[in-house]
């Protein structure tokens, strides 16, 4: 793959517009607004934002689950949505979904999910190859083989089930892998096992977006970071810069917002006016976080990315 | 399945309508052999005699056998039940499947057939379609039957459908490049099989009567013998106020059991199928 050298998958002003009710009452919601970002090889980037702030659409359009209303994702240069092959395709792009209850079908065993691997991509591979193979996944994962193979979905939990899924992208070694949420359903002990095995699926060559809301996640994890508010971009950049520098006040309400350990919450953390930014301010081409925005005013235009420093964009007219 | 017979064998609905319709099943299968006469509309005896040891449900006014008429007709219901309801089930889970799965115009423009078939009175249609058929049989009763029963499960299917595709087993499946039809078949469809049993079963009721209703009015079979025609001529020749009483008993008994039995047996699938309601 020596033309996608560094590059591997982009993303371009991607939009996905939902539209909901019939003829007469229509509406629309913008869900992904116009978002950039690239994810090079062996690099991993966090997006991060509260619910509803259009990272699952993301990643769902990414895996081309969703059609985009708008943009472009580009797979080593090539839209993703002009390759047809699905087999193609899915052989290096994979996901990984928030809920693992519902990943599995209930009707079968869950080794099922690698048997349809090997019947779809890994045709030539022996079954007594295969069935190493799978072991030693499971293995890295932290898993016995023998506590989950053959077993139902109701027979496991919540943890062993997520990393089932993640044995599964592990199995595949893919070029892209779209982490989505995966350590909500996990405790603690479990959760930085699985983590490392998405590290070492990094030190492999791939690209992984690692959607998450936990932000200490982000940091631990990644290289970049992109934060979302409400469907668009409001600071990007280095994972070391946006956090030792945040310069969006809503990047700084969610560092704010990290509980720490060796210390209570103080009330010294950036407090909502009491000012008239209510929904009637809210119009269109204003900013879409004059509501919450201690620093707003009605003059704060829809802001466009910009470079403030090396590697790191903020959308904010006041910076 | 070890589980699905272990509550089976626990849920005394279940084993009622399961009795009841394999009594009347084995009756159709066994009961032409055992019948002293092969032809069912054939004269073999003195006209309205009661039960005899001879005729063991004695014999209409043309001097037919009714036990005969009796065990062929069962024979032709089972079968309008089993095919008639067979071909609404097919029709409504192929229709339901696609709609529910695929979305957008595909899923409009079938529900929209759909709904135009479900404001359609069924009956009015079958009486225009069976009326305008010169010789009817019991297949091609079966078939009217069948075309024109399968909206209600189709909508039932696409609403459980629609529900099953945005699971994230499905998402999965889609993203390990399985094709659409066996997302369908291996990921969906086995989750709906307790429901589609039950729809096949309710069709099935339906089927039969629908049937003995057309057969009643008059556009039943023009050749052979069923339940409905039995009782249609019991009816025309005043078997009721003549007090020929094993002419209409045995079909009419026979077609509310068999109903009910599967209505029975329905009750108990549910419970069966869904934990909230099984009996402890």
């Amino acid at each position: 793959m020596l033309e996608g050298e560094g590059k591997m998958i982009r993303v371009e002003n991607l939009t996905k517009v939902f539209t909901s009710g019939g003829i007469f009452s229509k509406n629309t919601i913008v869900a992904v607004d116009g978002v950039d970002f690239e994810i090079k090889k062996s690099e991993i980037l966090a997006l991060v934002g509260e619910s509803g702030s259009g990272k699952s659409t993301i990643g769902k359009m990414m895996l081309k689950l969703l059609k985009p209303s708008g943009g472009q994702i580009l797979l080593n240069d090539k839209d993703i949505y002009k390759i047809k092959n699905n087999k193609e395709f899915y052989s290096k792009v994979q996901g990984i979904f928030q809920d693992p209850y519902s990943s599995f079908n209930p009707i079968f065993k869950v080794d099922r999910i690698f048997k349809l691997i090997k019947q779809s991509f890994k045709k030539e591979v022996s079954s007594s190859e295969w069935e190493g193979r799978v072991e030693e996944v499971l293995k890295k994962v932290g898993l016995n083989v023998g506590d989950v193979l053959n077993k139902y979905i109701h027979q496991l939990s919540g943890g062993q089930l997520q990393r089932l899924l993640i044995a599964r992208a592990l199995l595949m070694d893919v070029d892209v892998l779209i982490a989505d949420e995966i350590t909500s359903m996990l405790d603690a002990s479990t959760r930085v096992d699985v983590l490392e095995a998405l590290l070492s699926l990094k030190e492999i060559g791939a690209s992984i977006l690692f959607i998450t809301h936990d932000l200490s996640q982000a940091y631990y994890m990644s290289d970049k970071i992109v934060v979302l508010y409400k469907g668009s971009v409001v600071e990007s950049g280095s994972i070391e810069k946006v956090f030792s520098n945040p310069m969006h006040p809503y990047t700084r309400m969610l560092l704010d917002s990290i509980p720490q350990l060796d210390r209570k919450w103080e009330e010294d953390r950036i407090s909502v006016e009491d000012f008239d930014k209510s929904r009637a301010a809210w119009k269109e081409g204003l900013c879409k976080y004059i509501d919450r925005c201690p620093l707003a005013d009605l003059n704060c235009v829809r802001p466009k990315l910009k470079l403030v420093e090396e590697d790191h964009y903020v959308a904010c007219v006041k910076m | 399945m070890k589980e699905f017979m272990y509550f089976a064998f626990k849920n005394t609905k279940f084993k009622i309508g399961l009795s009841i319709l394999l009594f009347f099943l084995i009756l159709a299968t066994i009961g032409p052999y055992l019948s002293h006469y092969k032809d069912p509309l054939e004269y073999v005896s003195m006209s309205n005699l009661p039960p005899n040891k001879d005729n063991w449900l004695g014999t209409t006014t043309f001097g037919q056998d009714v036990f005969t008429q009796f065990v062929y007709g069962l024979r032709s219901t089972f079968f309008i039940g089993l095919f008639g309801g067979g071909l609404a089930t097919i029709i409504g889970l192929l229709i339901g499947f696609i709609a529910g799965y695929k979305g957008g115009w595909i899923d409009e423009i079938l529900m929209m057939l759909t709904n135009i078939l479900i404001v359609i009175p069924t009956l009015a249609l079958l009486i225009i379609i069976a009326a305008y058929l010169p010789y009817r049989g019991i297949g091609i009763q079966s078939v009217i039957i069948g075309l024109t029963a399968w909206p209600w499960t189709a909508r039932a299917v696409r609403a459980q459908t629609l529900s099953l595709k945005s699971r994230e087993f499905v998402n999965l499946a889609k993203i390990t490049a399985l094709p659409p039809l066996k997302i369908v078949l291996e990921e969906i469809a086995p989750n709906m099989m307790s429901y589609v049993v039950m729809v096949f079963i309710l069709q099935f009721a339906g089927a039969i009567l629908a049937a003995v209703g057309l057969d009643f009015i008059g556009l039943g079979p023009t050749r052979g013998i069923s339940l409905g025609l039995m009782l249609q001529y019991s009816v025309l020749w005043n078997a009721i106020q003549l007090g020929i009483w094993w002419w209409f008993i045995p079909p009419g008994l026979a077609i509310t059991m068999i109903v009910s039995s599967l209505y029975f047996l329905n009750i108990g699938l549910d419970e069966i199928f869904n934990p909230r309601l099984r009996e402890e």
